[in-house]
């Protein structure tokens, strides 16, 4: 689109050549593994995927919630397990961009310079999912480190990562209120990997459960000040759904349509190409319809967090729409490229199966769907009596 | 990209304010009588809305695309009905703006300073509906005049229209052999048909146009013969994503405000029924429908004003926003209906009216289907690749 700068144009183009050269020909390799790709971080940390929120002068390009939205998109076209990398990395950055005060900022950015480093983004535990408020991993303050307690599951770039950006209660019993954000290290003392998930789809970026037994972590490691854990993660941590999961699911949706459609006019059927049967037409019409619908309130939720033009209270909804109807959109488009294949598309010779097993885990992860729809509702209606 | 300029600001305000206080509080009738709406015409003229896509030199607000879904999602918020007058008429004088030669336009934009203002779009044919190019009605030139025969069916404003823009056979070959003629309500030859009794839109003035040996002078022909169907493609077809596309994108918002404070007030097993999850969830599946179709139709709004796009790309995005919102119209007023129960279903509310005008914009504009015909077809000479 025409609104995208020339950097985020050039963005594009460079990350859509790297995905086709370097992702695209391991992508179901990566799939049938499930090995964690150190090959294409190695690859994405090379060409500064990996620290793209950052200021220049520690080899960022600034990135707002545009660019990387296009980010996300490109590499989820081919491969959104790769691009999970990149989306759980900057989502830690972010937060430390835009919460982290000027001690952090020193300390942690050069850190991240290299490009190399990998991040994580710690909130999900066995019995609090959606009820993200309920968490139960204590940090209790003791001098001058916090000591955690308790576990973390389901956490994208598990055990790979780096640095954590872990939200635990520093004042257990007062949900919401007591909760704060830190950046834990890997290596911490205490501070271990439990089991990663065998998953449906989504694989080979690794899900793991983590253990917090008496670890400590320096105070300094505090993002904002205590209690402010919910704010940080409702006003900074929910964006980044544009950009992580609705941008993940758009690819995914574009990566189908763009198969399928191909597809439809090699495979021939009663002596002609089934794209020429008006079933198989609207089908694509239907799912180019979806797709573009979907691009257009992610475009627009990303302007509007770019451009401060509105409100927080009126983003957030905004934010939850196209996270919650992009991922349903790539869930009904994968399906149906699965369809259109037919038999082929149920194979693994074939990339659409993959495709749609992947869909399903974006309408679970980053706030599942009804979650979203909980989040719109509750902006819609306001306060009842 | 998704901003409003100052003066789209104050435009949407005003005509805000004309949906509040003019419109709103007629619909109810309108829909009961089906009278053409001739209060609506004079608060139009007023505020120079049938001009509003025409150059400030000749009286009107040069409009662009984005404006133009402003102020038809603005009025059909209030009704549904409202814009379409506006629409017909905008989609006409666009056609003359890029066709008509000044003469021709100095000529036409003088003859609409009198009467109703108003223009309708006559292109559909009783057998001829989605295949458009097959149209009968014909056009034969004798001496300085075309001699029109033939009949049009489903002619939005025709009713009270000053100029038709008549979509007429002068040669052969389906697409190849279509022009376009103006044709003022008094020539002779020429009158208006049967009045339809439709469904919903209501006072739209739906009616057939007769032409009997209606004698038509040749300046009145617009571009050049035969050359009818390119005007359609390129200039009148991109109407759908203000005029059908807002059409139901305000209808359904309409339609969701409303039902939105419903459910706060009704109250059912002892607290509202906005307190079940099972309406927040249909109220939060309405609001994101009708975003998706917003975001869709702004940013087409916004690529068609900045011309940054290749034709065939903004032509399936055209036929996307309209089949999208037009059927984000139709599941949101069934929602809407139902989340009502029975009061949604009588006519004391306006919600069951907003239900059956909402079906009408699936239909009219290009059916659905057609829209995905072409979708398809440019999807399949080419991917949509589009530049961002």
């Amino acid at each position: 689109m025409s609104h995208f700068t020339e950097e985020q144009k050039m963005m594009q183009q460079m990350v859509r050549r790297l995905v086709n050269e370097k992702v695209a020909p391991r992508a179901a390799e990566i799939d049938e593994t499930d090995e964690f790709p150190w090959d294409i971080v190695k690859v994405f940390g090379e060409n500064g995927l990996l620290n793209l929120v950052l200021p220049e002068e520690y080899g960022g390009v600034n990135a707002n919630n545009t660019t990387l939205c296009i980010v996300i998109e490109e590499i989820a076209k081919v491969s959104p397990a790769c691009g999970l990398t990149v989306f759980t990395t900057q989502a830690l950055q972010n937060v430390l961009v835009r919460g982290g005060n000027d001690e952090q900022k020193k300390r942690f950015y050069p850190k991240f310079e290299s490009g190399d480093k990998i991040c994580a983004f710690v909130l999900t535990e066995p019995n609090a999912g959606s009820d993200a408020g309920s968490i139960q991993t204590r940090a209790i303050l003791d001098g001058g480190n916090y000591i955690f307690n308790g576990n973390k599951n389901f956490i994208t770039t598990g055990e790979v990562a780096d640095y954590y950006l872990v939200f635990a209660m520093t004042q257990p019993g007062k949900r919401a209120k007591g909760m704060s954000a830190f950046i834990v290290e890997k290596g911490t003392e205490g501070f271990s990997f439990g089991k990663k998930e065998n998953k449906m789809g989504l694989r080979g970026s690794p899900t793991v459960e983590l253990i917090f037994e008496d670890a400590k972590v320096p105070k300094e490691n505090l993002l904002g000040e205590e209690g402010q854990g919910w704010k940080i993660l409702t006003e900074y941590g929910n964006l980044m759904r544009t950009w992580g999961a609705a941008s993940t699911s758009l690819g995914i949706a574009e990566g189908a349509l763009a198969y399928a459609t191909g597809y439809a006019k090699e495979r021939t059927q009663f002596g002609k190409p089934i794209a020429a049967f008006q079933a198989i037409q609207f089908m694509l019409a239907d799912m180019a319809i979806l797709t573009e619908a979907s691009k257009s309130l992610i475009l627009k939720a990303s302007w509007t967090i770019d451009k401060e033009t509105e409100p927080f209270f009126k983003i957030e909804p905004m934010v939850s729409m196209a996270k919650c109807f992009t991922t349903d959109t790539a869930m009904k488009v994968t399906t149906d490229a699965v369809q259109i294949l037919g038999g082929y598309g149920y194979t693994k010779e074939y990339p659409v199966e993959r495709m749609m097993r992947d869909a399903k885990g974006v309408q679970i992860f980053d706030g599942t769907n009804q979650i979203q729809r909980v989040i719109i509702a509750r902006n819609l209606i306001g306060k009842l009596k | 990209m998704f901003n409003l300029t100052e003066e789209q600001i104050m435009i949407r305000d005003m005509v805000r304010k004309i949906a509040k206080q003019k419109i709103e509080p007629r619909a109810a009738e309108i829909d009961e009588t089906d009278e053409f709406p001739m209060d609506y015409v004079e608060v139009y003229k007023e505020n120079r809305l049938f001009k509003m896509v025409l150059p400030e030199e000749y009286g009107g607000i040069d409009a662009n695309t984005a404006t133009l879904c402003i102020i038809v999602e603005e009025l059909a918020k209030a009704y549904a009905s409202a814009p379409q007058m506006l629409i017909t008429t905008g989609a006409v004088l666009q056609v003359l703006l890029k066709a008509a030669t000044e003469a021709q336009q100095k000529r036409l934009f003088k003859r609409l300073e009198q009467g109703t203002q108003t223009c309708s779009f006559a292109l559909t044919e009783p057998n001829h509906g989605s295949d458009a190019g097959s149209l009968q009605t014909k056009a034969v030139l004798d001496g300085d005049h075309y001699i029109i025969n033939g009949s049009k069916a489903f002619i939005t404003t025709g009713e009270v229209a000053e100029l038709h823009l008549v979509f007429v056979r002068t040669g052969a070959e389906r697409t190849k052999g279509i022009s376009v003629i103006m044709v003022d309500k008094n020539t002779p030859g020429f009158r208006v048909g049967k009045k339809e009794h439709k469904m919903g839109f209501a006072g739209t003035g739906t009616v057939e146009l007769i032409f009997e040996d209606a004698k038509v002078h040749k300046e009145n022909l617009i571009g050049e013969v035969n050359e009818g169907w390119s005007l359609l493609l390129n200039i009148a077809n991109m109407m759908r994503a203000w005029g059908a596309a807002c059409t139901a994108l305000g209808n359904a918002q309409g339609a969701l405000d409303y039902v939105v404070e419903y459910a706060k007030q009704r109250f059912q097993f002892g607290k509202p029924i906005a307190g079940f999850q099972a309406v927040q969830f249909m109220l939060a599946d309405m609001a994101i429908l009708i975003e998706s179709a917003r975001s869709l139709i702004y940013r087409i709004a916004y690529i068609m004003d900045t011309n940054t796009e290749t034709f065939k790309n903004i032509e399936s995005l055209v036929c996307m926003c309209k089949a999208h919102a037009a059927d984000v119209g139709m599941k949101v007023t069934t929602d809407a209906v139902q989340i009502m129960g029975g009061y949604g279903y009588i006519k004391e509310y306006p919600i069951e009216r907003r239900m059956r005008d909402a079906k009408s914009v699936q239909i009219y504009d290009g059916t659905n289907q057609i829209q995905r015909v072409v979708i398809a077809r440019n999807m399949l000479m080419q991917p949509l690749f589009l530049k961002g």
